[in-house]
């Protein structure tokens, strides 16, 4: 006797969801069998303003593709006609680049472990963890003039400066954000009904987390060794760090994959205050960009990929993204098969999903 | 500038893919420019953190064969190109039909040369 | 069991770990953007950068009547408009702007200078 399979749509709307996705889920009984997905809500076409915006305006469009990795954005832009133009940038710029990009990594990774407590219905550790967020958000409205669009970045370095009062400032924030997390950690990662809901769901081999090309934390926790900070933009070559690799490539690998990457993080603001030298903060550009150039940098999600192509003129003829998320959705296709209908949430919700992002 | 770039034709497509895959190159991304009358598809692989490019040149208009069936994970980047260029690609594994970014109502291709931004002011033409 | 106890005393003694808003309202920081205030009439020149730089395309400006108009609900609170001004004349509040009843542009125009008193005809 066959049993019948059912589909269920999950989403597009679904309280544990930050952005609309669906995934027609097939369903035998209690087990997936298939998931097929489809994104599409949230399009915006921001690559086409390119041919209307210069390339200097450009800069606060592509910032506004994703709230939470805004400022990589811009850093992968900027980064990007620096090459082409062969700019330097000053040294004190790129390690104020370090700090910027790291607070932005510890606020995101903050908010996914609270949505990921929200997730499993742990209201008040979801609660907890955006209170730390909230220290990190204070401390980017005071250096850099608001909260999540920081708007600092600009081709040749940067708008604005961290004066030695406000270093001390942050490297305080630091300190109390570290404590927090030493808190939160021991709930999610000894905690018995935390491990209960994460041990074992979802897992991905290291063969075909490599093959199927799933990158950042969800390739790191399945053993695959790649961060593309190794690439040596900025000044992460002068500073002393490891890539985070668990090896089991389930969602608890994942969790504390991202757990080690807060404290990394923190520690990388701490190298980086204390080997900052004095200096400028921005070069002067002459002139506009000619040719083609592709950069990687490793945002909060993984790694994102910029191609950019100008001829000359104020406007770049094409300036192409690809996102972190974009690349970590045929794993979650992979993924999903085998697992119970309540998993489902918890295992879309690990591979930190940003569709604003995927879908620009 | 773009280092490591190979020129191909649509016959090495399926070709350079299963070459990749041998030598263990994962797949990154492609990219579609648009040049007016031609187009430019590049292939991002990725070993060991080197990039290699591979750069296709087709006139509009030409059926591209998909490497979906070699890398799975370029079927949502080649549907993207579809919906938002106008190319077609044969045998790719799951096909949107030109829906998977685009709804009901959009224009056809919008980032391909002759799409406009046409802006709407509330209450004016 | 006595871990937990000892979480419950820490707890109660600690304190609210929140500000209490609205009774505790913190000072905005210094330099904070919050929304475009908008120009010095007097100082402007109306030379129109902060039009070709917006990234939003909020502000219009008007040389021949010395008008300049900014549409708040465009703009994104960047903040180049007032770095780039050749006068710096342009001021950036601290606060975010309220919300209203009824969506209005700021509009500043530059004051009629008076023609000086006719010169008394010759005798």
């Amino acid at each position: 006797m066959k049993t019948k399979t059912s589909v269920i749509p999950f989403g597009p709307q679904h309280p544990v969801l930050p952005e609309p996705l669906q995934l027609k889920l097939v369903m035998q009984d209690e087990r997936v069998i298939e998931a097929i997905p489809a994104i599409g809500y949230v399009h915006r076409g921001l690559e086409k303003l390119a041919e209307t915006k210069d390339m200097n305006q450009m800069i606060y469009v592509v910032e506004r593709i994703c709230g939470i990795c805004s400022f990589m954005h811009a850093l992968n832009y900027c980064h990007g006609i620096e090459e082409m133009m062969e700019l330097q940038v000053p040294d004190r710029a790129k390690y104020l680049r370090v700090i910027w990009g790291e607070m932005h990594r510890t606020h995101s990774h903050l908010l996914w472990l609270g949505l990921l407590a929200d997730s499993f219905g742990f209201e008040s550790l979801f609660m907890q963890a955006w209170r730390a967020r909230e220290r990190v958000m204070d401390m980017m409205e005071a250096t850099a003039g608001s909260r999540i669009m920081i708007s600092t970045n600009i081709i040749g370095g940067l708008r604005r400066d961290i004066p030695a009062d406000l270093q001390r400032q942050v490297l305080d924030m630091v300190d109390e954000v570290e404590r927090e997390m030493k808190e939160m950690e021991q709930v999610f990662l000894k905690d018995y009904t935390v491990k209960h809901r994460l041990v074992g769901v979802g897992v991905l081999p290291k063969d075909i987390a490599y093959k199927i090309g799933a990158v950042g934390p969800v390739g790191r926790a399945s053993g695959l060794a790649q961060d593309m900070r190794s690439l040596n933009y900025a000044a992460y070559k002068e500073l002393d760090w490891e890539t985070v690799v668990e090896n089991d490539g389930d969602c608890y690998a994942r969790t504390v994959v991202r757990v080690r990457e807060v404290y990394q993080a923190l520690d990388l603001i701490r190298q980086a205050f204390a080997k900052m030298p004095e200096g400028d903060i921005a070069v002067p550009v002459k002139g506009f960009p000619d040719g083609e150039v592709v950069t990687r940098i490793e945002q909060p999600r993984g790694e994102c990929l910029y191609y950019l192509r100008a001829n000359g003129t104020k406007n770049l003829s094409r300036v192409r993204v690809r996102t972190p998320t974009f690349a970590n959705i045929p794993p979650l296709i992979h993924m999903l098969p085998g697992c119970q209908l309540a998993d489902v949430p918890v295992i879309v919700l690990s591979i930190d999903p940003c569709i604003s992002c995927t879908e620009r | 500038m773009l280092y490591n770039v190979t020129d191909i034709t649509i016959e090495g497509v399926l070709h350079s893919a299963q070459d990749m895959e041998i030598q263990g190159y994962r797949f990154v991304t492609s990219s579609c420019v648009d040049n007016g009358e031609t187009l430019d598809i590049y292939y991002h692989y990725d070993k060991d953190l080197v990039l290699k490019q591979y750069k296709l040149n087709v006139a509009k208009g030409i059926t591209i064969p998909s490497i979906s069936k070699v890398f799975f994970c370029a079927m949502l980047v080649e549907n993207e190109i579809k919906d938002l260029f106008g190319v077609q690609f044969s045998n790719l594994v799951l096909d949107y039909g030109g829906k998977l970014l685009l709804s009901d109502g959009a224009p056809d291709a919008p980032m391909a040369c002759g799409g406009q931004i046409i802006v709407i002011e509330k209450g004016k033409e | 069991m006595l871990e937990m106890l000892h979480n419950i005393v820490k707890n109660f003694m600690k304190g609210p770990s929140t500000r209490l808003y609205p009774f505790a309202i913190r000072k905005p920081f210094a330099d904070a953007r919050g929304n475009l205030v908008g120009i010095d009439e007097e100082t402007c020149i109306y030379c129109g950068m902060c039009q070709r730089k917006c990234p939003a395309d909020a502000i219009v400006v008007d040389r021949a009547t010395k008008t300049w108009t900014m549409n708040p609900y465009k703009c994104v609170v960047c903040g180049v408009c007032v770095e780039i001004c050749p006068k710096k004349c342009m001021t950036m509040g601290e606060s975010h702007r309220t919300s209203t009843k009824k969506m209005e542009n700021v509009v500043q125009q530059k004051k009629a200078v008076e023609a000086p008193p006719a010169p008394p005809a010759q005798e």
